[in-house]
C-alpha cells in the first residue's frame, strides 16, 4: 500500500477537484458545483485515512515518502513525507475542508463555484505545506496558499474586506520573503541542497544561526500569529466569511507553529535555545494580555480571534520549553484548537446567517429559540476555556505541566489562561445565549437545520473523543517528538 | 588588395529578414487593396521562417563572420528566437487594436520587421559598431512606431521624448565606445578584453568609457536614473506599441549588456558591478514605490518594468565576487531567465489591456479592470496569474525568476542586497494586489462584453497558462538559458 502516493493524492485531489468545480462556471450550475466540491472534499479526506491507519508509530523517520526531481537546475526536489508531528495536520486539514464545504452550502449564493474551488485549492496547498520536505517546495506551498485566502476574504468577506485581505497578504508575504533568504543561505551553506532533512544535520556557527532563527521567527511568528505581529488576524477573521475564518483558525494558524518545529528548532537549535526567552516572553504576553483583550471584545468573531491568538501563544510556549510534555501538549493543543476554534466560528456563522450580526449586544436569550444550538455552543465554549473531558483541556494541561517543570513561574503565568479563557468564553456565552429574549430577531430564530446539526455533531464528537481518549493523537507523536528533542539538545556549533 | 567574400551562412536569418522587409515594402505598394493583411501575414510568416532559419543555422560553437564583426552563438540564437516569438505575439495582439484605430498600415509591420532586424544585429554583434548600428535601427523603428498614431498629441509627444532622450543615450553610448577605443585600441569585444587583460589599457580613460557605456545600457533597459522616458512613453504610445517596447527590446538590451560588459569588460567587472548595484537598488525602490501611486495601468506597468529590470540587474552584478568567477554562469543565466520571464509576463499584461480595449475606448486605467471577474472570469483568472507572477508569488514563473536571481545574489554574499530587494518587493506586491482587488472585489463599471478577435483570446489564454505552466515546470527554460550562456562565455 505504500506504492500509492497518498500524500500526492492528499495534495492534488482537492486541487484538481477545485479546478473541476471552477470549470462548472456560472451560478446557474451552483448545485452541481456544491456536489462536486463535497465529493472532492470527501475524496480528499478518504485518501488521508490510510495515513493514520498505516502509520508506523515506532519510528521517527519520515513516512509515505515521495521523492522526485522537480527543478534539477537548483536541486529542488518534489520531496514529500510525514512524521508524527505533521501527519495529524494533514488529516485534520482534509477533515475541516469537508466542514467548510458543508458550512458554505446554503449561505454562499454568489459565485459558488469560485468559493468552493478556492477552499479546495487552499486545502490541497496546505497539505503540501505539512508534507513538504524540500525547502523550496515548502515555500512554494506556503506562499501559494495566500492567493486563495486573499480571494476568500476579499470576495466573500464583510464590509472592510479589502483592507483585511490586503493586510493579511502583505503581512504574511513580508515574513515569508525573509524566510526565503534564509532558505537560500541554507542552500548555499549545505553545498546546494534544499532538503530540510539535510539542513537538520547541517552544522552552523552561532551568528548565522541567530539570523536564520530571526528570519524564521518573523515568517512563522506572523503566521501563528504571535504578539506583536498578530494584528492582521482579528481583521482577517472578522471580515472573512465563516468558512474562511474556520480554515484560518483551524489550519492556517498551525502552519506557523508547524514551521517552528520543522525549521527553527531542528535547523538552528543553538539559536533556539539562546533566544527561547524571547519566544517564551512573547508567548506569555499573548497568553495573558491577549486573553484580556479578548475579554473586552464586543464582536463575537473578534473575541474568538483573540482567543485563538492566546491559545497559539500556549503552543509556541510549549515548543520553547524543550520538554516532551510541552511539545506534545502544544501539538495536541494545535489539533484541539483546530476542532474547537473551527466549531466556534461555525457556531457564530450559524447565528450570523440568521441575524446578520456578530455583535454580542444584538443577542440574548438564544437558548429559548435555539435549544439544540445552545447545547452545542455550550460544549464548544467549554472546550475553548479548557474544561476537563474536552479536547481543550488535554493540551493546555500538558503544556502547563511542562512549563512548571521548566520554571514554576512561567507555568504559573501560563496557567492563568485557564481562568481568563473561561472568563471570556463563558461570559460571551452567557450574554448571547442566556437571559431574556433580547429582541425580535432573536425571537424569530429557527433552530439548527439537519445540515448544521450534522457538522456541529461531528465536531462535538471529535472534541469529546479527543478530550476523553487522546491516546491515538499522542501515540503517533511520541517517537517523532522525542527524536526532535534529542536532536535539538545536541549543539550544532 | 584582395577581397574576401564573407561567410553569409551564420547571418542567414538577418539577411532573410532584411530581404523580406524590402519585399513586403514593395509588395504592399503595389497590392494596395490587400496591403494590410498581406503585410501582416507576410510579417508573421517572415518571423516564423526566420525562427526556422535560426534553428537550422545554429551551431554549438561560436562562429564569426564579416571580419569578426558578427558572431553566431547559442546565446544569440536563443535570444533571437525569443525576440521573434515575442514580436510575433505582440503583432498578433496588436492587430485588432490598430485596425480599430485605423492605423494598421503596412508600414507598421514593416517597422516591426526592421526593429526585429535591428535587435538581431545587436544580439549578434561582436564589435561595437554593428552593436551601435543594430541599436539605432531598433530605436528608430520604435520611435516611429510610438508616433504611429500621428493625430494623437500624446503619442507624438511621447515619441518626441523618446527620440530626444534616446538620441542622447545613443550619444552617451557612442562616447563611451570611443573612449574604450581610445583606451584599448579596438572596438572588437575580444580584442578589448585582451587589451584590458594585458593591462595595456589606460585605466582612467577606460573607466570613463565604462561609465558612459553603463549609462547607455541603463537607458535602453529603462532603469533609474535613466528611466524618465519609460512611464511617459509607455503611457503615450498606442498600447500595441507599448507592448512591443516592453517585450523584445529588453532582451536585446540584455544581450547588449552581456556583450559589452561581460565579453569586453569582464576584467573590470567589479567596477561596473558597483555601478549596477546602485542602479539596481534605486530601480527596485523607485519602480515599486512609484507604481503604488499610479492610477493609469500603463504607467503602473512601466514602473513595475523599471523594478523588474532592476531585479534582472541583480543577477548581472552577482557574477564576480572578489575576483572569484565561478559564480558567473549561475548569476548571468539567472538574469537571462529573469529577462525572458519578464518578457512573457509583460506580453500578457499589455495583451490584457488590448483585450479590454475596443474601437474608441482604450483600457488604461486600473478602474477599467473593475469587476472583470463578473465580465469574464476566465480572463480575470489569466490577469490574476500575471499579477501574482509579477509579484513573485509561486506557482508562477515570476517566482522562479526571483528565486534564481536572489539565489545568485545570496551566493555572491550580498545578503543586505537580497534583504533590500525582497522588502521592496513586498511594497511592490501591493499594487499587483490592487489590480487583483479591483478585478475580484469590486463591481464592474463597464458591463459591456469583451470584444476581441478569437486569435487574441486564444493567444492570451495560452500566454496566461504558460505563466502558470512554466512556474510548475521551470526547469527546461532555466537550463536552456544556462546552456545558451555556457556556449557564449
Amino acid at each position: 500500500m505504500t506504492d500509492i502516493p497518498l500524500l500526492s493524492l492528499a495534495i492534488w485531489a482537492p486541487i484538481l477537484g477545485g479546478l473541476l468545480v471552477l470549470a462548472t462556471g456560472s451560478d446557474r450550475n451552483a448545485p452541481l458545483a456544491r456536489m462536486l466540491a463535497l465529493a472532492a472534499a470527501v475524496v480528499g479526506f478518504v485518501v488521508t485515512i490510510p495515513l493514520y491507519t498505516g502509520f508506523d508509530t515506532t519510528t521517527s523517520a519520515m513516512q509515505f515518502v515521495e521523492l522526485g526531481s522537480w527543478v534539477p537546475r537548483f536541486n529542488i526536489n518534489y520531496h514529500l513525507g510525514v512524521d508524527g508531528i505533521s501527519v495529524w495536520f494533514v488529516i485534520l486539514n482534509a477533515f475541516i475542508t469537508i466542514m467548510v464545504v458543508m458550512a458554505g452550502w446554503k449561505v454562499i449564493e454568489d459565485r459558488v463555484a469560485q468559493y468552493m474551488a478556492a477552499f479546495l485549492i487552499m486545502s490541497g496547498l496546505m497539505n503540501g505545506i505539512f508534507s513538504a520536505l524540500d525547502g523550496v517546495l515548502f515555500y512554494v506551498f506556503f506562499e501559494a496558499s495566500l492567493i486563495p485566502m486573499y480571494l476568500i476574504i476579499g470576495v466573500w468577506g464583510g464590509p472592510n474586506r479589502v483592507y483585511a485581505a490586503i493586510k493579511f497578504f502583505l503581512y504574511t508575504l513580508l515574513g515569508s520573503l525573509l524566510m526565503l533568504i534564509a532558505l537560500l543561505y541554507l542552500f548555499m551553506q549545505s553545498g546546494g541542497s534544499f532538503s530540510i532533512l539535510d539542513w537538520h544535520q547541517l552544522p552552523l556557527p552561532m551568528e548565522p544561526q541567530v539570523l536564520i532563527f530571526l528570519a524564521f521567527l518573523i515568517a512563522f511568528g506572523v503566521k501563528v500569529p504571535m504578539w506583536p505581529v498578530h494584528t492582521w488576524l482579528p481583521d482577517a477573521h472578522v471580515e472573512a466569511p465563516t468558512g474562511g475564518s474556520v480554515v484560518l483558525a483551524a489550519i492556517a494558524l498551525k502552519l506557523g507553529a508547524y514551521g517552528f518545529l520543522r525549521f527553527s528548532l531542528p535547523i538552528v537549535p543553538d539559536a533556539a535555545h539562546e533566544l527561547a526567552w524571547l519566544v517564551i516572553t512573547l508567548s506569555l504576553i499573548a497568553v495573558v494580555y491577549i486573553g484580556f483583550v479578548a475579554l473586552v471584545q464586543a464582536d463575537m468573531k473578534k473575541l474568538v480571534a483573540y482567543s485563538s491568538i492566546s491559545h497559539m501563544g500556549f503552543v509556541t510556549l510549549g515548543f520553547f520549553i524543550f520538554n516532551p510534555l510541552g511539545v506534545e501538549g502544544a501539538l495536541v493543543q494545535m489539533i484541539s484548537h483546530g476542532f474547537v476554534s473551527g466549531a466556534m466560528f461555525l457556531c457564530i456563522g450559524v447565528l450570523y446567517d440568521r441575524v446578520h450580526s456578530r455583535q454580542i449586544a444584538d443577542y440574548g436569550g438564544v437558548v429559548h429559540t435555539m435549544p439544540k444550538f445552545a447545547a452545542f455552543f455550550m460544549l464548544f465554549a467549554m472546550a475553548n476555556s479548557g474544561l476537563p473531558a474536552t479536547s481543550g483541556f488535554v493540551g493546555e494541561f500538558m503544556v502547563v505541566l511542562g512549563a512548571v517543570q521548566y520554571n514554576f513561574w512561567i507555568g504559573f503565568i501560563a496557567a492563568t489562561t485557564l481562568i481568563v479563557g473561561a472568563a471570556y468564553s463563558l461570559w460571551m456565552y452567557k450574554r448571547v445565549v442566556f437571559g431574556k429574549v433580547a429582541n425580535k430577531h432573536v425571537a424569530e430564530l429557527e433552530d439548527l437545520s439537519g445540515r448544521e446539526f450534522a457538522f456541529l455533531a461531528i465536531l462535538a464528537f471529535c472534541v469529546l473523543a479527543m478530550g476523553l481518549y487522546p491516546y491515538p493523537f499522542t501515540e503517533v507523536m511520541h517517537a517523532s517528538v522525542n527524536e526532535l528533542l534529542r536532536h535539538v539538545a545536541v549543539s550544532k556549533l | 588588395m584582395n577581397f574576401v567574400v564573407p561567410d553569409f551562412y551564420p547571418a542567414a536569418a538577418e539577411i532573410f529578414v532584411a530581404v523580406m522587409a524590402l519585399v513586403i515594402m514593395l509588395a504592399s505598394t503595389f497590392a494596395r487593396s490587400i496591403a494590410r493583411s498581406l503585410a501582416y501575414y507576410a510579417t508573421q510568416a517572415t518571423l516564423i521562417a526566420a525562427a526556422f532559419i535560426t534553428i537550422y543555422t545554429m551551431q554549438g560553437e561560436p562562429v564569426y563572420t564579416f571580419s569578426n564583426l558578427f558572431i553566431s552563438d547559442l546565446m544569440g540564437s536563443f535570444l533571437k528566437l525569443m525576440i521573434y516569438f515575442s514580436t510575433a505575439i505582440a503583432l498578433l495582439y496588436g492587430r485588432g487594436y490598430l485596425a480599430d484605430r485605423k492605423i494598421d498600415k503596412p508600414e507598421y509591420y514593416l517597422l516591426a520587421l526592421l526593429m526585429t532586424l535591428g535587435m538581431m544585429v545587436m544580439v549578434s554583434a561582436n564589435h561595437m559598431l554593428p552593436m551601435y548600428i543594430g541599436l539605432e535601427m531598433m530605436s528608430l523603428a520604435l520611435y516611429t512606431m510610438v508616433a504611429f498614431d500621428r493625430d494623437s498629441a500624446r503619442s507624438t509627444e511621447a515619441a518626441m521624448k523618446y527620440f530626444v532622450l534616446g538620441a542622447l543615450a545613443s550619444g552617451l553610448l557612442l562616447y563611451g565606445m570611443s573612449m574604450v577605443y581610445g583606451a584599448t585600441g579596438s572596438l572588437e569585444f575580444s580584442a578589448v578584453a585582451q587589451s584590458i587583460y594585458n593591462q595595456a589599457a589606460n585605466q582612467t580613460v577606460l573607466t570613463f568609457g565604462l561609465v558612459f557605456l553603463v549609462a547607455g545600457i541603463c537607458f535602453k533597459l529603462g532603469v533609474v536614473p535613466f528611466h524618465m522616458w519609460v512611464p511617459d512613453v509607455y503611457q503615450g504610445a498606442p498600447t500595441a506599441v507599448t507592448l512591443m517596447i516592453s517585450a523584445a527590446p529588453k532582451l536585446a538590451a540584455f544581450a547588449m549588456a552581456v556583450r559589452l560588459l561581460i565579453w569586453a569588460l569582464f576584467d573590470v567587472a567589479e567596477e561596473w558591478q558597483g555601478m549596477l548595484m546602485l542602479v539596481a537598488v534605486a530601480s527596485i525602490a523607485l519602480g515599486n514605490l512609484a507604481a503604488i501611486a499610479q492610477q493609469n495601468i500603463k504607467r503602473m506597468l512601466a514602473y513595475s518594468g523599471i523594478s523588474h529590470m532592476g531585479f534582472m540587474l541583480l543577477g548581472l552584478l552577482a557574477g564576480v565576487v572578489d575576483g572569484d568567477r565561478h559564480f558567473a554562469l549561475n548569476a548571468y543565466s539567472s538574469a537571462m531567465f529573469y529577462a525572458v520571464a519578464y518578457v512573457i509576463m509583460s506580453l500578457a499584461s499589455f495583451g490584457m489591456l488590448i483585450l479590454l480595449s475596443r474601437a474608441g475606448f482604450d483600457a488604461e486605467n486600473i478602474d477599467d479592470f473593475k469587476g472583470l471577474n463578473r465580465r469574464s472570469p476566465w480572463f480575470a483568472l489569466m490577469m490574476l496569474f500575471v499579477m501574482f507572477s509579477m509579484a513573485g508569488v509561486p506557482f508562477f514563473i515570476g517566482f522562479f525568476a526571483k528565486l534564481a536571481v536572489l539565489q545568485a545574489v545570496v551566493a555572491a554574499g550580498y545578503f543586505w542586497l537580497a534583504v533590500v530587494a525582497v522588502l521592496l518587493s513586498v511594497a511592490g506586491a501591493f499594487y499587483y494586489l490592487r489590480v487583483v482587488k479591483v478585478m475580484y472585489f469590486d463591481a464592474p463599471v463597464d458591463e459591456s462584453p469583451i470584444h476581441a478577435p478569437a486569435e487574441v483570446r486564444v493567444m492570451l489564454s495560452a500566454n496566461g497558462i504558460a505563466i502558470a505552466a512554466l512556474g510548475l515546470a521551470p526547469q527546461m527554460l532555466m537550463s536552456l538559458c544556462a546552456y545558451a550562456l555556457l556556449g557564449s562565455l
